[in-house]
Formats: C-alpha cells, sequence, structure tokens
C-alpha cells in the first residue's frame, strides 16, 4: 500500500468524481446536516426566486444581470464547499480502494465443520467445502497452503506459516504467522508463502476493521466527534447571531428610509456567517482520517484520532520499540594476565556454536574490533577443531565448544561461571568480578568466559537503543507527553536504558497487571494515555487505555481491546498518531478563527454599500473605496466563494503541527491566520474590485 | 484642559489602586478567612442567619445555588411591585405623590431587582420615601445578588473535582454585610458633608435672589446615592441623577461616586486572583479590561474636549469643549470619562446628558453597553467575561491542538452550548427590541394601548438621532445598565413592558449560564497541566479573548450602530 500513496493532493480521476458529487451534495436532506452550509442554500434558493421575479417583470430588486451574477457566486460557493468534502472522500476512497483491492473474491478451502477438530495434516480434499471469501461467516473455519491468498480476517488456530503482507504494510520482507501465542493474526488479502495452516474467520463479512475504516474514510458511517459538534454548535451560534443581524437590519432600514434589495440582504448575511470553516469542516475531518490510513493506521472512529491529539503519557514496550529486539556485545574485559586478543578469541569460539542473538553479536564484535583480520584465520581454523558444541541448558546455564585438543570452552552468568572455577579449584579474579558489578550496574549483562575451567574475562552485553529514539522523546517531551518505558528487566537495568533513552519513567519487572495499574493510575489523575500492545495480555489495557493502538500481527483479542490497529506493527507510529490528532483540531481551530476574522472586512464592504444611496454620510465607512454598492457587494460575495476552494489543500493536508509549547503554537496561529484573516480579505476585497469595476 | 484630564487619569489610578487591597479583602471575606472586621460582622450575620434560619456552613450545588437566587429575587420583585403600586396611600410620603401605574411599577420593580435602574420616573415626583427606601433595598441586595453569583464562580474555578460550591446566602449575606455596606457608609458620609440631603422630611422651600418661589425636593437621598455608586446601580435619587446638584454637588462628591462605581468591579478582578491564588490570571483580565476600556474613553473624552464641529463651522470658539447638557464644575474630560465608566461599569448613573454628547462618545457609550463585559457591573461583569472565556478557550484551545481546557476542565459542547446561547442573547434583545420600536417608528403606527398616539410619538428627534435613542434604550435596558439617552418618551406601556422583559431576560439568563458552566465544570474530571496544555494566565491569551469580545460583541452591532451615531458622526 506504501506504493499506493498518491503524492498529488488533486488526481484528475478524483477530481472529476468530486465534481459531480458536488452537484448531488446539494440534496437540502444532505445540507442540512451543516447548518452554516443550509442556510446559504436557502439564500441561493431565495435568490433563485428574486430571479424569476424579476424576469416576471418585478422592477425594485435591480438588474436582473446582477441578480442573477449574485444567485450564481452563492451557487458557487455551495458547489466548492460540496467539492471540499466530495475531494476529501474521493481521496479517503481511493485509498480505501486500494486496501480493498485486497479483499477480492478469491476462493476458499472451508473446513466442514464437523471436521474442524481434525489436525490440519490430517485433512483431506473431502473435508473441505470450496466457497468464495464472501461466503465466510463468522466462526468459519478454512485452510491455507502455500501460495494460498487468505481468505479473511482470522486467527491461525493450527499451524505455523511464513506470509507475505506487502499488500497491507507494503513491507516485503515475509513475517512468521502461528497458533497460540501473540503472532496468530493474519489479515484476509496477505498471501501464505509456505507451510500450512487452519485459520479461523474472526469477523464477520463486512464488518472487519478494514471495512469499518473504509466507511468511515468514504463518509458514510462517519459520526461526528465531540469537538466536531461543539464547534458546529459554535459556528451554528454565529450563524444565528448574523440571521439577527440581518432580519433586524429591515426594520432599521425602513426607519432610516435605506430600502435594501433582497441581494444585498442575502449577500450581507453569506458574507457574515462563518462559510468558509463551514463549507471545510467535514473536509477537514475526512482528510484527518485518510492521513491516518495513510500512515497505515486502521481506526475504528474519528473520535480515537482527536483523543491521540491530547494524549499525556505514552506507554511503550522496551523490547522493539525502545530498543531493537535483542541485547548486544558492546565490550570485551579480559582478567588480568590474559591478553585481549586471546580473550577475544575465547569469546569467539565460545559463541560459533550460539544460535542466538546475543552469540551472533558477540562475534559481530570482535570482526568490529582491530584484532579481526589476523583472528579470521584463526577462526576457520578453529571451527574445523571443534569437536562438540555444548548447548545452553537450564541445569549448566552455561554454553560453549570443546576442542579437538580438549580444551573447554564455556560462557555463562557470572555465577553459573564462578561455579565452574571454584569446583576446579580456582579463584574468581577480583578484577573481573569488578567489572561484573560495573556492567550491571550499567544497565548491561556480564557473560564470563572460562578456558579449561579458568576465568579468562567478561563480556559485556547491552540494549541498543534504537537511533533517533532520544530525538523522538524529547519531541514528545516538548508535545507535553509523558513517555513511560515497560519492560521485564529487574529496576537497575531499566532504569539505566530509561535513562540512555530519555523516556521520563520506566515499569520494571512489569507483569500485565502492571499496565494496567499504571493506566488507572495516570487516568485517575486526569491524564490521558496511550499504549501499544499486541499480546492476549496486552488486551485489557488496551481496553483501559484512551488510545489503545493493537499491532496488525497480534492477537484478535489485542485487536477487538485497542481503538487501532497498526499495519506497520511499527510501535514509534504513536508519535505520528499524536501529530495527526492535533493537526486535525488545529485546523479546524485556525480556520474559524480565519473564517470570523474576515467578517471585519467584509463588514466594511458590505455596510456602506446597503446604506451609501439614502445615507451618502455614510460614505465615509468605505474605507476600501470600493467602486460603487453593487460592485462591493459582488466583491465580497465572490472573495467569500473563492477563498474556499483556495482553502482546500490547507484543509486536506492539516496545518503544520510543531511542538513547541500552546502559547507560542496560539501565537503562531493567530498571527497567521487571526491577522491574516483580518487583512487578507480586505486586499481580496478590493483587488476583486478593481476587476469587477472594470466590467461596470 | 490639561488639569481636568488630570483630574480623570488621578481618579482611575487611584481607584485601580485601592482595588488591589479591597480584592485581597474580598477574596478573604469568601474564603471565609479571618479579617479584622470579624468582632463586628460575625454577631449581625450569625442574628440574621438565625432569624431567617440558614445553615451558612451548607454546602449547595450549582442548581442550589440557583434555586436560592431566583426565588428570593422573585420575592423581592412582589414586594417592591406593591409598594410601588400603592405608594400613595402607604406612609412616608410627605409630597403626596401618586401611585404608579402598573405597567410602570413592572418596569421600576424589575429594574431596580435586575441592578438596573432604567427608571421611567422621577424621583422628585414619582416616588414616595417609602418606595425610596425600598429601592435602596433593592439596590444592595442586587448588587451583593451579583456578587454572590460571582464568589459562587470563584470556588468552581477553585475547587478540583465537586458540586460543593459553598453556600448561597453566606455569599449573599457576606457581601452586603461586608462589603457593600462599610462601602456605602464611606461614600454617604463624604456625601453628608458636601451638601447631599439625608432627611425624611418633605420639600422645602427657597426664595432666590430673583424673588422667585422654588419648591426644593429633599428626601434620604445620601445614603440611596451612596450604595447607587457602591452597588454599581445608578438609579437616581432625583430625576437629573448625578448632574443633580444635591445629588452630585461638588468635583469631590464627582469623584468620589466615580470612584465608588469602579471600585467593586475592579476589585472583584482582583478578588479572584487572590481567591485562586492566580494573580497572574486576573491580571491579563484586569489587563484586557483596561484596553477594552481605553479604547473606549479616549475617542469620548477627545471627541468632548474638542467641542461640536458644527458650532465651530459657526465661527464660534468653543474653548471649554462641547458644553451641551454637561454641568459647568465637571467639564467635557470628567462627563466623558464618566459616561463611559458609567456604561462599562453598568451603573448607568449620569452626571451629563448622553443625548447630548458628540456622535462619536454616543457610539462609544452605546459599545460600552454592547460589549458589556469590560469591568462591568457589581459581581455580573466578571459572569458576563467568563463566557468569552470559555469561548475563547475552546477556539484558541483547538488551534493549539488540544481538545480545550480551562483551568484543568474539559470544555465540551454542552459548555460550548450554554456559551454560545448566552453570547447570542445581548444580540438579540437588543437588535429584536430596537426592531420591533423601529419598525412602528418607521409606519408610524397608531399604539392603542401601549401608547397614546403613534408610535413617531416617541420619538423628540427625527433620523439617525431618533434612531440611537431607541438602540440605546434597549442597549442599557439589556446590559442592565440603566443609563438613558434621554429625549425619548419611555414611560408608557409599550417602553415600560417590552424593556421590563429585556431587563429580566438579560438579567437572569446571563447569571444561569455562567453558573451552570462552572457547575458543570467544577463536576468534571480535573487535568493536570501539561507542557501541551494552553495557559490561560497569558498576554496571547488575552489578545485572542479581546479578539473574541470584539467580533462576537462589537461587530454584530455594527451596522445598527452605522444607522445611528456613525450616521451622524459622518453628517457632521
Amino acid at each position: 500500500m506504501t506504493t499506493n500513496k498518491s503524492t498529488s493532493l488533486f488526481e484528475s480521476k478524483q477530481v472529476k468524481e468530486a465534481l459531480a458529487q458536488s452537484f448531488v451534495k446539494l440534496n437540502p436532506k444532505m445540507m442540512i446536516k451543516n447548518p452554516v452550509m443550509f442556510t446559504v442554500e436557502i439564500g441561493t434558493a431565495i435568490m433563485f426566486a428574486v430571479c424569476i421575479s424579476i424576469l416576471m417583470g418585478a422592477n425594485d430588486q435591480g438588474s436582473f444581470i446582477y441578480n442573477l451574477i449574485v444567485f450564481l457566486i452563492l451557487l458557487a460557493t455551495l458547489l466548492f464547499a460540496n467539492f471540499a468534502e466530495a475531494i476529501a472522500e474521493a481521496r479517503g476512497k481511493a485509498q480505501a480502494d486500494s486496501l480493498r483491492k485486497t479483499r477480492e473474491e478469491t476462493s476458499v478451502k472451508k473446513v466442514k465443520s464437523e471436521m474442524s477438530d481434525v489436525s490440519v495434516h490430517n485433512l483431506q480434499t473431502s473435508h473441505f467445502l470450496h466457497l468464495t471469501s464472501s461466503q465466510l461467516k463468522k466462526g468459519d473455519v478454512f485452510v491455507c497452503e502455500a501460495g494460498d491468498l487468505i481468505a479473511a480476517d482470522g486467527e491461525i488456530i493450527e499451524g505455523l506459516a511464513t506470509i507475505d503482507e506487502s499488500a497491507i504494510t507494503g513491507e516485503s520482507a515475509p513475517v512468521i504467522r502461528e497458533a497460540g501465542g501473540d503472532k496468530s493474526s493474519v489479515t484476509g488479502g496477505t498471501k501464505v508463502l509456505s507451510d500450512k495452516i487452519k485459520v479461523k474467520v474472526t469477523s464477520e463479512p463486512g464488518e472487519s476493521f478494514l471495512d469499518k475504516m473504509i466507511a468511515l474514510v468514504e463518509g458514510a458511517s462517519r459520526q461526528k466527534t465531540p469537538n466536531e459538534i461543539a464547534l458546529t454548535i459554535l459556528l451554528a451560534a454565529f450563524t444565528l447571531i448574523f440571521v439577527i443581524v440581518c432580519v433586524t437590519l429591515k426594520p432599521f432600514a425602513d426607519y432610516a428610509n435605506a430600502p435594501i434589495t433582497i441581494a444585498a440582504f442575502i449577500a450581507l448575511f453569506v458574507c457574515l456567517i462563518p462559510t468558509t470553516i463551514g463549507g471545510l469542516l467535514s473536509a477537514i475531518g475526512i482528510a484527518g482520517m485518510d492521513r491516518a490510513l495513510r500512515a497505515n493506521v486502521i481506526t475504528k472512529s474519528g473520535k480515537a484520532v482527536e483523543t491521540a491529539g491530547d494524549i499525556d503519557v505514552l506507554l511503550l514496550d522496551k523490547t522493539g520499540t525502545i530498543t531493537i529486539g535483542n541485547r548486544k556485545a558492546t565490550n570485551f574485559y579480559p582478567t588480568k594476565g590474559i591478553s585481549f586478543d586471546d580473550f577475544v578469541k575465547s569469546a569467539v569460539l565460545s559463541s560459533l556454536a550460539d544460535d542466538t542473538p546475543e552469540g551472533k553479536s558477540i562475534i559481530e564484535l570482535s570482526k568490529m574490533l582491530d584484532v579481526s583480520s589476523k583472528m579470521q584465520s584463526d577462526i576457520s581454523h578453529f571451527t574445523d577443531n571443534i569437536l562438540h558444541t555444548i548447548k545452553f541448558t537450564a541445569e549448566t546455564r552455561t554454553s560453549g565448544v570443546v576442542l579437538k585438543d580438549g580444551t573447554n570452552i564455556r560462557k555463562g552468568a557470572q555465577d553459573a561461571a564462578k561455579n565452574i572455577a571454584q569446583q576446579a579449584g580456582n579463584a574468581f579474579p577480583e578484577d573481573t568480578a569488578q567489572h561484573v558489578i560495573t556492567i550491571s550496574s550499567n544497565g548491561g549483562t556480564p557473560l564470563v568466559v572460562i578456558k579449561n575451567n579458568e576465568v579468562q574475562g567478561v563480556i559485556e552485553l547491552q540494549d541498543i537503543i534504537k537511533t533517533g529514539m532520544k530525538e523522538r522523546f524529547e519531541r514528545l517531551r516538548r508535545m507535553g507527553i509523558k513517555t513511560v518505558m515497560v519492560t521485564g528487566d529487574n529496576p537497575l537495568t531499566a532504569k539505566f536504558i530509561a535513562e540512555a533513552a530519555g523516556v521520563d519513567d520506566f515499569i520494571a519487572e512489569a507483569k500485565p497487571e502492571d499496565k494496567m495499574n499504571y493506566i488507572r493510575k495516570e487516568q485517575a489523575e486526569g491524564r490521558l494515555v496511550a499504549m501499544m500492545g499486541d499480546g492476549t495480555n496486552d488486551a485489557p489495557a488496551l481496553a483501559q487505555a484512551n488510545v489503545g493502538v493493537a499491532m496488525n500481527s497480534g492477537t484478535q483479542a489485542a485487536k477487538e481491546a485497542g481503538n487501532m490497529v497498526d499495519l506497520d506493527n511499527d510501535p514509534t507510529k504513536l508519535i505520528e498518531i499524536v501529530e495527526i490528532g492535533k493537526q486535525l483540531l488545529m485546523t479546524r481551530g485556525t480556520l474559524t478563527t480565519f473564517s470570523i476574522a474576515n467578517d471585519v472586512a467584509k463588514y466594511f464592504a458590505i455596510v456602506p454599500a446597503l446604506f451609501i444611496t439614502a445615507i451618502p454620510a455614510l460614505q465615509g465607512l468605505n474605507i476600501m473605496q470600493l467602486h460603487s454598492p453593487e460592485s462591493a457587494i459582488l466583491s465580497a460575495v465572490i472573495f467569500n466563494a473563492i477563498i474556499i476552494p483556495i482553502l482546500i489543500p490547507l484543509a486536506l493536508k492539516g496545518v503544520d503541527y510543531r511542538p513547541i509549547g500552546a502559547s507560542a503554537i496560539l501565537k503562531r496561529n493567530l498571527l497567521i491566520y487571526g491577522l491574516g484573516g483580518l487583512i487578507v480579505p480586505f486586499i481580496g476585497i478590493k483587488v476583486i474590485d478593481l476587476l469587477v469595476a472594470l466590467f461596470m | 484642559m490639561n488639569t481636568e484630564l488630570l483630574g480623570v487619569i488621578g481618579i482611575f489610578l487611584l481607584t485601580i489602586v485601592l482595588a488591589i487591597p479591597l480584592g485581597k479583602y474580598i477574596a478573604k471575606v469568601y474564603l471565609g478567612d479571618k479579617t479584622l472586621l470579624d468582632p463586628i460582622f460575625n454577631p449581625i450575620e450569625k442574628f440574621i442567619f438565625k432569624i431567617s434560619s440558614i445553615n451558612s456552613a451548607e454546602e449547595m450545588n450549582w442548581k442550589q445555588h440557583l434555586k436560592a437566587l431566583l426565588s428570593i429575587n422573585m420575592v423581592w420583585f412582589f414586594l417592591c411591585f406593591f409598594v410601588l403600586l400603592f405608594q400613595g396611600s402607604l406612609p412616608l410620603n410627605p409630597d403626596n405623590n401618586p401611585s404608579m401605574t402598573p405597567d410602570l411599577a413592572f418596569n421600576t420593580a424589575i429594574s431596580f431587582l435586575v441592578n438596573c435602574n432604567l427608571q421611567h420616573y422621577s424621583g422628585e415626583s414619582g416616588v414616595s420615601y417609602l418606595s425610596q427606601i425600598v429601592l435602596m433595598f433593592l439596590q444592595f441586595v442586587s448588587a451583593g445578588i451579583g456578587m454572590a453569583a460571582a464568589a459562587m464562580i470563584f470556588t468552581a474555578m477553585k475547587e478540583r473535582t465537586t458540586e460543593q460550591l459553598g453556600n448561597f446566602y453566606n455569599y449573599f449575606i457576606k457581601s452586603c454585610t461586608r462589603i457593600l455596606l462599610p462601602l456605602s457608609a464611606i461614600v454617604a458620609i463624604v456625601l453628608v458633608f458636601s451638601g447631599t440631603p439625608m432627611t425624611f422630611e418633605g420639600k422645602d422651600a427657597i426664595t432666590t435672589l430673583q424673588g422667585d418661589h422654588v419648591e426644593v425636593s429633599r428626601g434620604p437621598a445620601a445614603a440611596f446615592i451612596a450604595i447607587k455608586h457602591i452597588g454599581t446601580n445608578g438609579g437616581g435619587f432625583f430625576g437629573a441623577n448625578s448632574a443633580h446638584p444635591l445629588e452630585n454637588p461638588t468635583y469631590l462628591t464627582n469623584g468620589v461616586e466615580l470612584w465608588a462605581q469602579m471600585i467593586i468591579p475592579f476589585a472583584m478582578i482582583f478578588a479572584l486572583g487572590f481567591y485562586l491564588n492566580k494573580r497572574r490570571l486576573s491580571n491579563i483580565i484586569f489587563g484586557v479590561m483596561t484596553v477594552g476600556f481605553l479604547l473606549l474613553v479616549v475617542p469620548t473624552v477627545m471627541s468632548e474636549i474638542n467641542g461640536n464641529p458644527a458650532i465651530e463651522k459657526m465661527g464660534i470658539a468653543q474653548t471649554t469643549g462641547s458644553m451641551e447638557g454637561k454641568e459647568v464644575r465637571f467639564g467635557p474630560a470628567m462627563s466623558g470619562f464618566w459616561s463611559i465608566a458609567t456604561t462599562v461599569i453598568s451603573t448607568g448613573s449620569v452626571n451629563s446628558m448622553h443625548d447630548s454628547s458628540m456622535p462619536i462618545s454616543g457610539a462609544m457609550q452605546l459599545l460600552s453597553m454592547m460589549v458589556n463585559a469590560f469591568y462591568g457591573g457589581c459581581g455580573v461583569g466578571i459572569l458576563n467575561y467568563y463566557i468569552f472565556i470559555i469561548l475563547a478557550v475552546f477556539i484558541s484551545g483547538l488551534m493549539v491542538g488540544r481538545t480545550p481546557e480551562f483551568l484543568g476542565k474539559k470544555i465540551e459542547a454542552r459548555e460550548v452550548k450554554i456559551a454560545a446561547f448566552i453570547a447570542i442573547l445581548h444580540p438579540l434583545l437588543i437588535l429584536s427590541g430596537t426592531a420591533l420600536a423601529s419598525y412602528f417608528a418607521a409606519h408610524d403606527t397608531a399604539m392603542g394601548y401601549w401608547f397614546n398616539g403613534n408610535a413617531t410619538g416617541w420619538l423628540n428627534n427625527p433620523g439617525n438621532h431618533g434612531f440611537s435613542e431607541m438602540l440605546y434604550e434597549y442597549t442599557s435596558s439589556a446590559a442592565n445598565n440603566g443609563s438613558g439617552f434621554e429625549g425619548l418618551g419611555d414611560n408608557n406601556p409599550f417602553w415600560n413592558i417590552t424593556t421590563g422583559i429585556v431587563l429580566l431576560l438579560s438579567r437572569f439568563i446571563p447569571i444561569i449560564g455562567p453558573l451552570a458552566i462552572a457547575g458543570l465544570l467544577a463536576g468534571k474530571k480535573y487535568i493536570p497541566e501539561s507542557a501541551g496544555t494552553l495557559k490561560t494566565d497569558t498576554s496571547i491569551f488575552g489578545i485572542m479573548t479581546f479578539a473574541v469580545i470584539a467580533i462576537i460583541a462589537a461587530l454584530s452591532f455594527f451596522p445598527a450602530l452605522a444607522l445611528g451615531p456613525l450616521a451622524e458622526y459622518f453628517g457632521m
């Protein structure tokens, strides 16, 4: 899907679709959902009636052409607003379509229900019903073999398989999914590369997360979020104020003997009500969902994205998120009397047969060190000499090799190594004991190497913090978000890593209920908590968190519990989600401010125009020196209309978020959108008036 | 000229300086902290609570506060209404003034109940001394009501998560006894010593040097005038209000009366800072209000000092500035300043005739009441501003990308709904009232019962100025201000009843709204501040609030102002 991301804001296909939709959306039944634009529609209808009445002979409303132009501009205003919504929907739809491609009908081997207990390897063709994916129901069991497309979202109940999830994540490396544990979930549309699995369908057709997200982006089932509702109320209130202003103006004007044409009334009204934000509001909301989808995050509701912007605390698992999955060797400390080269040699030998990431990292480190080149031959020499390898067991808690010449090299935890040495009558050297302590207190893991029961030295293993994490946490801190690392490590190690990574707090020796308790504690203090998780035992915490992001690779339970699913399984994705949430609110706030600030200039354009004929003295209010009352009114409504399409790109992309602190953001946005909103229309209306005057 | 301006600036600064310690004292009173005046007031309050069997320690939620507030107001309304209706036959009526007509009694009772004092009558001939005393009682309690409502909001802002918002009667009685009463006593004493009458005897007769025989009205005026200003009521004892030589005899009393009307609105804002222990917040609020106030005052004082350009064109020098409708002992600068102070602060007492002000001053006086959120009346000023804070918090909260919060509480759809409703109400009442009157005037409708004759009859000036008179009357009512542009025939059923309704709605709904919002917010979960939280005690937030006020409150009146004072101004 990554490859499908459209880069341009307006693609011709989407634009065509949106243009058609702009007219469809004129239907008053659809329009009434947006009170601001609905009143514009009423105004437009009245103008239409005025035009008709002039054709029928009415002569107190000015020329037909003038009224027709006002009518057309109002119609354009409506169409522009509809277009904004439609283009946002079209973009979302395009995005959804690329996801939906994965949903195409595929044939599926459904296991007959009476056979569902038969082991996957014993199933035969006669046990299957050959169906298409759309016929699958929740709870059905089907089988996939190498080369099959998985027909529906589900959970592996038996077997293990490598799966190509690139259709969803864009990541080409295959992943392993297996029954039981936290990696049992499979997504419809992904492809089994090897082995055979039995999958239980977890959602009814059309109700998977993806289907829900598609519906959300397409606007069909989009519900307004709490902030959007509150803003709609405020905008309705502004509209109402200007209804009052315009209606009461009629008797005022009667009293002042200043007749006002219907066109002027409606122009004043439409210009004053916040049409800019009113027209763009739903587009902003849809675009926010769309941005989440582009980040490969499936949200179950728009509210979740909005809540993400409010997050105060972020819980992150250490392993895989803050540190790369495994510990790595970072240092060799030979015991006094042992040469560095000899020690490294022993360390490498002890790890040759060690397939664990730690073992591999020891060999990698030795290669990186200066000693490597001359050791390369030695190592191959040694490899030939290995008699047998000793695997790690729970009893010995060491692993190593026995060479053909009888040399026995082992490595293991300090106490295990100490035992071996002391049993053989060798003392545990002081300096090595000291190194062990230093390494532990630095958050590392010491591995002691012994050769023929004599201590050779100690290898330091360290958690490696992913690059760029510190900067990310710093960014989060500046956004006002506290980061908490969750780890099974002991408190000492946890503290060290927490400090090195730059997280604000940590939960050490964490059990699943600890996460839950931490979330509850923070929530009781009024903070909003986000977390990511994948395991079934994360599910309660994911449900408890205000924003719970489940990995797509996680268990069904985890996905059900959270309110978002990350298709990329990227634990740092939350940062992006938070920014998307903030952008969503900011875009609404700034465009509201812009829209309302515009009113000042519009007042100064229209109010003198309304009264100048009857009260010439009010020419003094015409500070823009507009050409004539008609040109002033036309300029104001034209400006009011064209500002909507001009701002569509901003509505779709969202206002930039920078973590510079709330007051600084307010200052910046107030300067750009508040002051800008005050000045821009003065210039815009004047320029349009100059152009309009050419035709008058 | 310069000494005139110095006098104005001196009084303004002195009020601010004195408002800070008074604010600290007010905060202590509401917090229940010890003050020096405890030995005097503790027994008095105990007695009041005992005879009215009130348990002043009982905590109330916001709905109980409202219930208490509204029910006690209803009782007072009927008390006052019946006294006015039958004052002619009741005692303490040495001048034998007649009883009021029902519509005038309705209007007067309401207008004193709501701290407005619109006064469609003249004090000398319209009311008895008993009525004056009842009205004076309302001047105390209506101010106390506003302050008690503000005190509940203070408590709601202070508490983390609670329904318990203190006791209404406790806040109310203490506002009257510990704040209004002592301050009024001081002002009354200054007035008495400056020549204001304080007697229950009827009219006195004098013979002037020319030999004319003049009957001079008297009465218990000093006490009345003191609370009229301390309680930001503004209802004059005499018809000419504070332009009357006995109501405001000297430059000193003028200064004291000016100080008296500004002191509590100023102090309440500082009290908020002391009460919440957020001095910065109250300083920012005070700063925004002061900027707004100065933007209204400066053009007014300038245009009054510069005199009338129409007279200038006739070649007549106006060395003393515009003096039409002004008292020589106060001069144009002080009168101009007073006219804005009294309209901004919702006092509504006048020491010059606003009808005669320059058009720009008239526009500013109107605008002061249209905005109705700078300083404002006793207690209610801060309530009005609170609504704009809620709206500003909402918009700017969105602008910084976070669900809006104010003092740790989320502002959600319900609060926005209430705040938006209150914000609409003010222009709705003013504009629809004026529209109604304009409609009748434009069509010169025969008014029947409502007005003796045709509608234009209530206008003493045609054209733009007549429009300003009608606009001013409804604006003054909706702002619970009570000053009049005058020149309008307003003692008739049409004006008495329509403004009475406006008064009632514009007093109680803007109290109910903020109280409800504060009560709802108090019950919400407290959210600790983080780096992402928008701070409300910063100047940038102050600017935001100012912008919201300017756009909502001021802009909706732009067309109306254009047809009234602005048309006059440009036509001069």
